[in-house]
């Protein structure tokens, strides 16, 4: 048993030495590095993977090259989850930041998806080079815009001074108030109000409250939820009589689909009925596949999501080719962020070019950092649009989606 | 001895005044104002009865899982993290037999029923035998180890469980419901209660006819029916069967059992499979309540079921009851009367409080030097 567990093992060993060696060897040449951090392990993955599809896809266009073939470019996509949450991991995420600032072959990191993840992200790499962070999908305002009633909060995130994180994304103060406005178009005068307890869900439910108040629609309550609750049932009886009796016209939920997001709709409509009777609206965080999923084609009926940007067969001519592209290599593309994720590659290659342009070195984080930052007028897949100081893109479309037939489809854009 | 033990009791002190603090001064601050909660319960009493009945059928599964690790804790004092990990495997079991058996498609009343009976064998039998194998691969071999180390290979099974859970969520040519999305996102639990009773033109809720305003579904009855019969049935095994002596004096002495000839692996496979039985059974009703299969949902409900098994005294079959039970109704009030971010800070200050007061849990006995 001994002996032929050890010859085992040193076959293993022998393996595994061969193996290294023929990485190292594999290795030579001019390597830029960019890395993704997303969270794989839970119910995002349905978003996430299209987003990393997007990234790899747009790389490939480019050949893998830079620079006129100067530099080979490789990319590999972390997980920022663990099994042991089901959904992004601080402690994951932390490692991850922590380990590209470690590794000067890394010149861009591209992420993250959940707004609390990069709250935790943006000092470490901020301090590495600065080391540039590009998010497809964080959409919290306080990364990037300071907040009048945390004064400071978002200047912490940058330690060095210098502003290392831009997003392609319209940020939540767009989203929430976008939301609200609608959600009082639909007709409803009274709305309650749940959220995750994350930055992302509890901040964008924030911004739907008081543009609700100053609206005119009746907030009946805000409250945070247990995002691993065996169910809501009590919570949506609660509800259910909240309004004098009976129940809201609305119910506006700020979180992300890991969070337990059907179950909670599942209660809703088991107590209130269905979402035309009360309405059940819903940020980006829930516009995915996997929502009505979890949720079943006929309870999921009628909700209504946000997603920033334009619906996908409203893209621009190279957001439309995009779309083809995925398809030809992917298969079908419904959820909304695969295009974000292309964007930040496609963002990511252009600084590259642009340093080397200059006659720059792009093995250099903080110049390609700066060249990320003077992007303007840039004609990508998302249309054209320029990145302002703080490192918001400067889209602000809002197209709400509405579940029909067991899938989203898009019924607006607003600004 | 005399010195550590006054000590103790005044860190005991300390501490419950800290919580009583917290309760009496930070209370209304999350809505603990016991004024505002009477006039909510004064000005509709109906919901209290409503709140009352969701507590105990939420309960009712809590207490069921908790079952599990109180019995095993009481045989080997092993906490089995991979336990609410078999709980989940269970709700999967049983939504792949009803889908394979053609149940969930189907209308017809006799075929719900009897397909709904044949899933529920099959997920006791297979959550058995899938809890009693890991006790043979992963528990035996460290029965003698230091107490941490079949901990740590408890976490480890609990994690591989995960991971399967994860891989069976994506084989939609098994269920079709599963979709494209893979394994990763929530999947639905058809409503196949909800599709019996309208299959036989009947209303879901019991108490329509009866004008008030209060709903006690099929479901909520089906699954305190079901709990409180399984229930019946373990207490009886334990206290009249031969095994269940056995089981009992392996508890309290596994050498002493030993000597007296009771074979001890046979005892201990036994409680797994038992414990295995009643977490399949839980995956069907938790199924059929929430209507809910998530490969991650074993993690929330073991934590739960632990955390009621400890308040009840772990170890203690009555107490796992009782404590999944009170489980449940402290979140299903704190849901209804307070603010919902605060259901789990309450219901572990209540436990923090129990324990300050009764360190065994509520009806836990003396375990002397063991613990």
């Amino acid at each position: 048993m001994s002996k032929r567990f050890f010859a085992v093992l040193s076959v293993l060993i022998i393996a595994s030495m061969a193996l290294a060696a023929c990485g190292a060897t594999g290795g030579a040449g001019a390597t830029l590095k960019i890395v993704s951090s997303l969270p794989m392990t839970g119910s995002s993955l349905t978003q996430t993977q299209t987003i990393v599809n997007a990234m790899q896809l747009r790389l490939e266009q480019a050949g893998s090259k830079a620079c006129g073939g100067k530099y080979t470019i490789e990319y590999e996509a972390w997980d920022d989850a663990s099994a042991a949450l089901g959904k992004w991991d601080p402690a994951v995420e932390t490692e991850n930041a922590n380990k590209a600032a470690a590794d000067a072959s890394i010149i861009a990191y591209l992420g993250t998806f959940n707004s609390g993840a990069a709250k935790l992200s943006i000092p470490i790499l901020n301090a590495a080079g600065p080391l540039t962070m590009i998010s497809p999908a964080n959409t919290n305002p306080g990364l990037t815009k300071a907040d009048k009633d945390l004064p400071g909060v978002t200047d912490s995130y940058y330690p060095t001074g210098v502003r290392s994180y831009s997003r392609v994304v319209a940020a939540d103060d767009i989203q929430g108030k976008v939301a609200a406005n609608f959600v009082k178009s639909l007709g409803a005068t009274t709305v309650y109000i749940l959220d995750d307890q994350e930055l992302y869900g509890k901040g964008v439910a924030d911004v739907f409250d008081a543009t609700a108040q100053e609206i005119g629609l009746t907030v009946v309550g805000h409250e945070g939820i247990d995002p691993k609750a065996a169910d809501y049932k009590a919570l949506m009886t609660k509800i259910s009589t909240s309004n004098a009796g009976g129940p809201p016209d609305a119910i506006y939920v700020g979180m992300v689909v890991d969070n337990n997001a059907s179950q909670l709709l599942k209660d809703k409509v088991a107590i209130m009925g269905d979402n035309e009777t009360v309405k059940y609206v819903g940020p980006d965080g829930i516009q995915t596949q996997a929502f009505i999923d979890g949720a079943g084609a006929d309870v999921s009926a009628g909700v209504y999501a946000s997603v920033a940007g334009v619906a996908l067969d409203k893209l621009p001519p190279a957001g439309l080719q995009f779309v083809k592209d995925y398809t030809a290599k992917f298969g079908d593309l419904t959820e909304p962020y695969a295009v974000y994720g292309y964007e930040t590659m496609n963002v990511a290659l252009k600084a590259i070019e642009d340093v080397c342009a200059a006659g720059g070195d792009p093995t250099d984080r903080a110049a390609i950092n700066s060249a990320v930052f003077a992007i303007k007028n840039f004609d990508g897949a998302l249309g054209t649009w320029s990145f302002d100081a703080n490192g918001d893109a400067s889209l602000t479309d809002m197209t709400f989606y509405q579940v029909k037939d067991g899938k989203y489809e898009a019924v607006g854009t607003f600004k | 001895m005399e010195t550590t033990r006054k000590k103790f009791n005044w860190r005991r002190f300390a501490i419950a005044t800290l919580v009583l603090y917290i309760v009496f001064l930070l209370g209304p601050i999350v809505g603990l104002d016991i004024p505002v909660v009477a006039a909510a319960i004064k000005a509709n009493p109906l919901q209290l009865v409503q709140f009352l009945i969701i507590g105990i059928s939420n309960g009712a599964i809590v207490a069921i899982i908790a079952l599990g690790y109180t019995m095993v804790y009481g045989i080997i004092e092993l906490i089995n993290f991979a336990h609410g990990d078999v709980y989940m495997i269970g709700v999967f079991t049983s939504l792949t037999v009803l889908s394979v058996t053609g149940t969930l498609e189907s209308k017809d009343p006799v075929k719900i029923v009897l397909g709904l009976i044949f899933a529920l064998i099959i997920a006791i039998v297979f959550c058995a035998v899938l809890n009693a194998t890991i006790e043979r691969l992963a528990y035996r071999r460290l029965r003698n180890a230091p107490r941490l180390a079949p901990l740590i290979s408890a976490i480890g099974m609990s994690f591989i469980i995960e991971n399967i859970g994860l891989m069976w969520a994506a084989q939609a040519w098994l269920v079709p419901s599963f979709g494209t999305t893979g394994g990763a996102s929530q999947k639905v639990f058809p409503d196949m209660l909800g599709i019996l009773f309208a299959s036989l033109g009947w209303n879901i809720n019991l108490l329509a006819s009866s004008g008030l305003a209060l709903r006690l579904t099929i479901k909520d009855l089906l699954v305190i029916v079901l709990a409180v019969v399984l229930m019946t049935g373990l207490y009886l095994f334990v206290q009249r069967t031969r095994l269940g002596k056995a089981m009992r004096a392996t508890a309290q002495n596994r050498d002493a059992a030993k000597m007296l000839g009771i074979d001890i692996d046979r005892v201990i496979t036994a409680t797994f499979l038992i414990g295995g039985g009643l977490a399949g059974a839980a995956g069907l009703m938790a199924g059929l309540y929430n209507n809910t299969a998530w490969w991650f949902m074993g993690f929330r409900a073991g934590l739960q079921s632990f955390t009621a098994a400890v308040l009840g005294g772990i170890g203690n079959i009555t107490g796992g009851m009782l404590g999944g039970f009170l489980i449940g109704l402290l979140a299903s009030f704190s849901d209804g009367y307070l603010n919902a971010r605060w259901t789990n800070a309450l219901v572990f200050a209540t436990l923090v409080l129990i324990l300050l007061f009764r360190p065994t849990g509520l009806l836990g006995e003396q375990t002397g030097q063991k613990a």
